[in-house]
C-alpha cells in the first residue's frame, strides 16, 4: 500500500491512494448515518413479523397480525354496500317504473347512475349528456330508439351496432356513394329534408326530390319525414340533428351514410347498474319518452303519462356537471 | 509520468469483427425488407441496411487511410467528444419531445391526428423517456465512462475500435426504438419498449461494451480500481442482465416486428419491475453516482469524504436496490408478502443511497467557498441535493399507505423528474462542463455567466416542475379516493382530469426553462470548442490538472 498521507484542511489521513489526482480520506462511517440505517433495518423486521413477509416452501409467513389485503378488500366492499344501504338492495329487485316511483330509490339510482355515466358514458356523450356531433344528446325528450324506461335500458344493455346479437341495428344506405342516386338527385333531396325542417328551400329542388322522397326515404323515415323509433330511423322534421343541420352534413349523411356504434354495457356492467344510468339518463331527459306521433308502436298513453308525472314532481335538479 | 507501453497490434482483429458484423447485418436486413411482415418493420430493415453500409464503408476508408492504428500511449479521447455531441443533440431531442407532451396534456387537441398517430401522446411519450433516459443519459454515462475509465487506470481504451462500436450502435438502438414509438412498434412494457430485434442489437452493443470497460480495467496502471470504475461496472453489468431478461420474448416471425413475452400475468408485472426500477437503480443511480464520485472531487480538488462509506454504501446499494421492484405493484395481483419485501427493501436502501449523497457532499468540505464562484461545482452539489431528495421520497412513497394515495397519480411524475432533472440532468451538466474543457484543451468554459444562468434557470424549472406534480398528484389521488355519502364515487376521472389544467401549463414552463437552459449550455460548448473563450482568467475559474497522458 502506498504512503497514507494526513489531510491538512480536516488532519484526517488518506488512504495512500491516489488516481488521475484524486485521494480519499480514512473517514469512519458516520455515526448517525448507520444508526438510522439500522433504525430502517429494524422497521423492516417488524414489519416482517406483522405482515406477510417471506415466502416459504409452500406458502409464506403470514404475520402475526393476520392482516391479509383480500380480506380487507371484501371488509371494505361490505362496508360500502352497508353504507349505500336497503336502496342498494332494493335497486337490484325493483322494476325501473317502481324506481322512478319511489323518491329514495329513484335518488339513490339518479347518484349511482350519475357516478357510473361520468365514468362510461361521458367520454362519447359528454359530462353533462348534452352529446355532440355524431353523438345522440340525452338532454333532451328527442329519441332515436325510443326514450321510455324500457327502450333505454334495453340500448344500455345491449347497444346499438355493438355486435351484440340484441343490439339494436339500423343502417341508411349511403345513396350517393353507392350510386343508388344520381348526384343531382342527392343534392335535391337534400333541399327537400331542408325543407322538412321548415326551413327555406328551393322550391323546384323540393318538387324534384318528392317523389325520391317517397320511394327511397319514407319507408324508414315515415312519409312526412318525422321517423319511426321502432327502426331507429331519426325524424327529420325537428332540430335535432346527430350529424349536424347545415345542408353540407345533410347532404353527406345522405351521400355516406355514418352509424355510430354504442358498447353493449350488459358485458360490464351489472343489471342493477343499468338501471341506475337508465334511471338517471331518463330523468334528466325530462322523463317522457313519448313517442313521435307517427309512431305506431308507442306506449300507451298512460303509461307516458305515468312518466311525466314522476319526472317533474320527483326528479332532483341534475347534478351539476 | 511513463506513456503506455502496449504491443501494438499486428492485425486490425477489431475492424474485421465490425465488418464480418456489418456483412450480417447487410444480408439479414435485405432479407428482412424482402419479405418484411409489416411496413414499419421494412423500414427499420432499411435503416439497419444503410447503418451496415455506412459501418462497411467507414471500415473500408479507414483500413485505406491506416486509421485504426493503435496509440497506446494515448487516451482514446475522440469516442468521447462524440459522445459529448451525442449527449446534447439527444438532450434536446428527448426534452423537447417533453415540452411537447406536456403541453398536450395541458391541451389536448394539441398534435391530436386520429387518423394518423405519429404525433399522439402515446407514441411521443416513449420517445421522452426513452430520449432522455437513456439517449442523453446513456450517452453521458458512454462519455464519461470512458473518459473516468482511462484517466483512473492511466490505460487506453481496450479493443481498439470496439469503443467506437459500442458508440455508433447506440445511436443505431435509439434511431430504431425511437422510429420504432412514432410508427406503433412496441411491446408495451414502460422503459423496454423496443421489440426483439432491437432488444437483441442493444445486447450485442451492451456486451462489448462490458469488454471494453473490462479490458481497460485489466490493463490499468493503478494497483487499485478507484470507485466511481465500481459503480460503472455494477452498471453496466446488472444493466445487461435486467434487460435480457425482461426482454425474453418469442418473435411472431423472423421477418416481423410483433413478439411475445416469455412471461406472462403478474409474473410478467414483477419481471417489469424488477427491471423497471433496477433500470432507475442502476442506470440513473449507480452509474451516474460514479460522476459523482470522480468530477465532484477533481472540481472541488478535495479527496473523497470516506473511502470506508464508498465501500459499504456501494454494497448495500447494489445489494438491496435489486429488491425494491414489487413497490411498483402495490395493492395489485402480486401476492402481499412480495409487496411487503419490496417495500421493507425500499427503506431499508434509504440510507445506502444517502452514503453516496454524504460522501459527495463532505467531499465539499474544505471547498465550501468554491461554490460562491464556481457554478459548474454548485450544479454538481445541486444534483447531489437532489439526489439525497429523491431517494428519501422514494422510500417514503414505496410504504404501502403513502403509496396507496400516490400510485398512478402525478406525484410519481413528480418524483421521477426530481430524480431526473435534478440528479441526473444536473450531474450530467455539471460533467459536460468539466470535460469540454479538458476534452478540446481549452482553459475554461466560454462563459461562466451563461453557466449560471444555466443553472438558475434550471432550478426554478426543476422546482416548478416537481411542486406542481405535487399539488397535483395529491389532489388528484385525493379525489379519487372521496366518496359520496350514499357510497359512490364523489368525482368522475375525467373531472380530476380536468381539476389538474393549471398544474399541467406550470409543470410545461418548468420544463420549457429547463430545456432553455440546455440550450444556452449548447451554444456555450459550441463557442468553447470553436476557442471564443476570453483569455482573462478570473477567479471562479477553476486550474485543472494537466492530464498525466497526452490526450489524443
Amino acid at each position: 500500500m502506498s504512503e497514507r498521507e494526513r489531510d491538512d484542511h480536516s488532519g484526517v489521513e488518506t488512504t495512500g491512494h491516489e488516481w488521475d489526482g484524486i485521494k480519499e480520506l480514512d473517514n469512519p462511517l458516520p455515526r448517525w448515518w448507520l444508526i438510522v440505517w439500522y433504525a430502517c433495518i429494524a422497521v423492516a423486521i417488524v414489519y416482517w413479523v406483522l405482515f406477510p413477509a417471506w415466502p416459504t416452501l409452500t406458502g409464506y409467513t403470514p404475520g402475526i397480525l393476520g392482516q391479509s389485503d383480500r380480506v380487507n378488500v371484501a371488509n371494505d366492499i361490505k362496508a360500502l354496500d352497508a353504507q349505500r344501504g336497503a336502496e342498494g338492495v332494493m335497486l337490484e329487485k325493483a322494476s325501473l317504473e317502481q324506481i322512478e316511483k319511489t323518491p329514495n330509490l329513484q335518488a339513490f339510482a339518479m347518484a349511482e347512475g350519475q357516478a357510473i355515466f361520468g365514468n362510461n358514458c361521458a367520454p362519447c356523450h359528454g359530462q353533462g349528456g348534452a352529446g355532440g356531433k355524431g353523438y345522440a344528446n340525452l338532454r333532451d325528450d328527442v329519441w332515436l330508439w325510443g326514450g321510455q324506461l324500457a327502450d333505454i335500458e334495453q340500448t344500455l344493455k345491449y347497444g346499438i351496432r355493438s355486435g351484440h346479437p340484441l343490439a339494436r341495428v339500423s343502417m341508411m344506405p349511403s345513396f350517393g356513394r353507392d350510386g343508388l342516386l344520381k348526384p343531382q338527385e342527392v343534392n335535391d333531396l337534400t333541399e327537400y329534408v331542408v325543407s322538412l325542417s321548415h326551413r327555406t328551400a328551393s322550391p323546384g329542388a323540393v318538387a324534384r326530390a318528392a317523389p325520391i322522397f317517397a320511394a327511397q326515404c319514407a319507408a324508414c323515415h315515415g312519409p312526412d319525414g318525422k321517423g319511426n323509433q321502432a327502426v331507429g330511423a331519426p325524424n327529420l322534421t325537428d332540430s335535432d340533428w346527430l350529424y349536424g343541420s347545415d345542408r353540407r352534413s345533410i347532404h353527406d349523411q345522405i351521400w355516406a351514410a355514418k352509424g355510430g356504434v354504442m358498447p353493449a354495457w350488459i358485458e360490464r356492467l351489472s343489471p342493477a347498474q343499468i338501471k341506475a344510468v337508465a334511471v338517471y339518463v331518463h330523468v334528466n331527459s325530462g322523463g317522457s319518452g313519448q313517442a313521435t306521433p307517427a309512431l305506431t308502436s308507442a306506449a300507451t298513453p298512460t303509461a307516458a303519462a305515468t312518466d311525466n308525472t314522476v319526472s317533474t314532481t320527483t326528479a332532483p335538479a341534475p347534478a351539476a356537471q | 509520468m511513463t506513456a503506455i507501453a502496449l504491443k501494438p497490434k499486428g492485425t486490425p482483429g477489431d475492424v474485421l469483427a465490425v465488418v464480418a458484423l456489418s456483412v450480417v447485418g447487410l444480408v439479414w436486413s435485405l432479407c428482412a425488407a424482402a419479405f418484411a411482415d409489416d411496413g414499419p418493420f421494412r423500414i427499420h430493415a432499411y435503416v439497419i441496411m444503410g447503418a451496415s453500409v455506412a459501418s462497411l464503408v467507414a471500415c473500408i476508408a479507414g483500413l485505406a487511410d491506416g486509421r485504426f492504428v493503435n496509440r497506446p500511449d494515448r487516451y482514446a479521447d475522440d469516442v468521447i467528444r462524440a459522445g459529448v455531441f451525442a449527449s446534447l443533440f439527444w438532450g434536446v431531442v428527448g426534452m423537447l419531445v417533453g415540452v411537447v407532451i406536456a403541453c398536450q396534456l395541458a391541451w389536448p387537441d394539441l398534435f391530436y391526428f386520429p387518423s394518423a398517430g405519429w404525433l399522439n401522446f402515446g407514441r411521443l411519450r416513449p420517445v421522452h423517456t426513452s430520449g432522455v433516459v437513456f439517449a442523453f443519459g446513456g450517452n453521458v454515462l458512454l462519455a464519461t465512462s470512458f473518459y473516468v475509465v482511462q484517466r483512473t487506470c492511466r490505460a487506453r481504451l481496450f479493443g481498439g475500435i470496439a469503443s467506437w462500436f459500442v458508440f455508433w450502435g447506440y445511436q443505431l438502438f435509439i434511431v430504431l426504438a425511437a422510429s420504432g414509438y412514432v410508427m406503433g412498434i412496441t411491446q408495451g412494457k414502460e422503459y423496454a419498449e423496443p421489440e426483439w430485434y432491437t432488444d437483441l442489437w442493444l445486447t450485442i452493443v451492451w456486451v462489448v461494451y462490458l469488454l471494453v470497460f473490462l479490458g481497460t480495467l485489466w490493463k490499468r496502471k493503478e494497483p487499485h480500481i478507484y470507485v466511481a470504475n465500481w459503480f460503472y461496472l455494477a452498471f453496466i453489468v446488472t444493466i445487461a442482465v435486467l434487460h435480457i431478461t425482461n426482454n425474453l420474448a418469442v418473435p411472431v416471425n423472423v421477418f416481423g416486428s410483433k413478439s411475445y413475452d416469455v412471461f406472462a400475468g403478474v409474473q410478467d408485472a414483477l419481471t417489469q419491475w424488477w427491471y423497471g426500477h433496477n433500470a432507475v437503480g442502476f442506470f440513473l443511480t449507480a452509474a451516474f453516482l460514479a460522476i459523482m464520485y470522480y468530477f465532484i472531487p477533481k472540481r472541488a480538488e478535495r479527496p473523497i469524504y470516506s473511502y470506508r462509506l464508498s465501500i459499504v454504501h456501494f454494497w448495500a446499494l447494489i445489494f438491496i436496490y435489486i429488491w425494491a421492484g414489487p413497490h411498483h405493484l402495490h395493492y395489485t395481483a402480486l401476492p402481499q408478502w412480495a409487496q411487503t419485501l419490496g417495500m421493507t427493501f425500499s427503506i431499508m436502501l434509504w440510507m445506502p443511497s444517502w452514503g453516496g449523497m454524504i460522501n459527495g457532499l463532505m467531499t465539499l468540505s474544505g471547498a465550501w467557498d468554491k461554490l460562491r464562484t464556481d457554478p459548474v461545482l454548485r450544479m454538481l452539489v445541486a444534483a447531489v441535493a437532489f439526489y439525497g431528495m429523491a431517494t428519501f421520497e422514494g422510500p417514503v412513497m414505496s410504504i404501502r399507505e403513502v403509496n396507496a394515495l400516490s400510485h398512478y397519480t402525478d406525484w410519481t411524475i413528480g418524483h421521477v423528474h426530481s430524480g431526473a432533472l435534478g440528479w441526473v440532468g444536473f450531474i450530467s451538466f455539471g460533467a459536460i462542463y468539466c470535460m469540454v474543457p479538458w476534452l478540446w484543451k481549452k482553459q475554461r468554459m466560454y462563459s461562466n455567466a451563461l453557466i449560471e444562468w444555466h443553472f438558475w434557470i434550471s432550478t426554478i424549472g426543476i422546482l416548478l416542475y416537481i411542486t406542481s406534480m405535487w399539488v397535483s398528484g395529491i389532489m388528484e389521488g385525493l379525489m379519487w379516493r372521496e366518496y359520496t355519502p350514499q357510497g359512490f364515487l364523489a368525482h368522475t376521472f375525467v373531472e380530476t382530469v380536468a381539476a389538474k389544467h393549471v398544474e399541467y401549463v406550470v409543470r410545461m414552463a418548468g420544463g420549457l426553462m429547463y430545456l432553455s437552459g440546455v440550450l444556452l449550455m449548447i451554444y456555450n460548448v459550441w463557442r468553447t470548442i470553436r476557442g471564443d473563450a476570453p483569455e482573462e482568467v478570473t477567479t471562479s475559474d477553476l486550474a485543472y490538472p494537466a492530464n498525466a497522458v497526452a490526450a489524443e
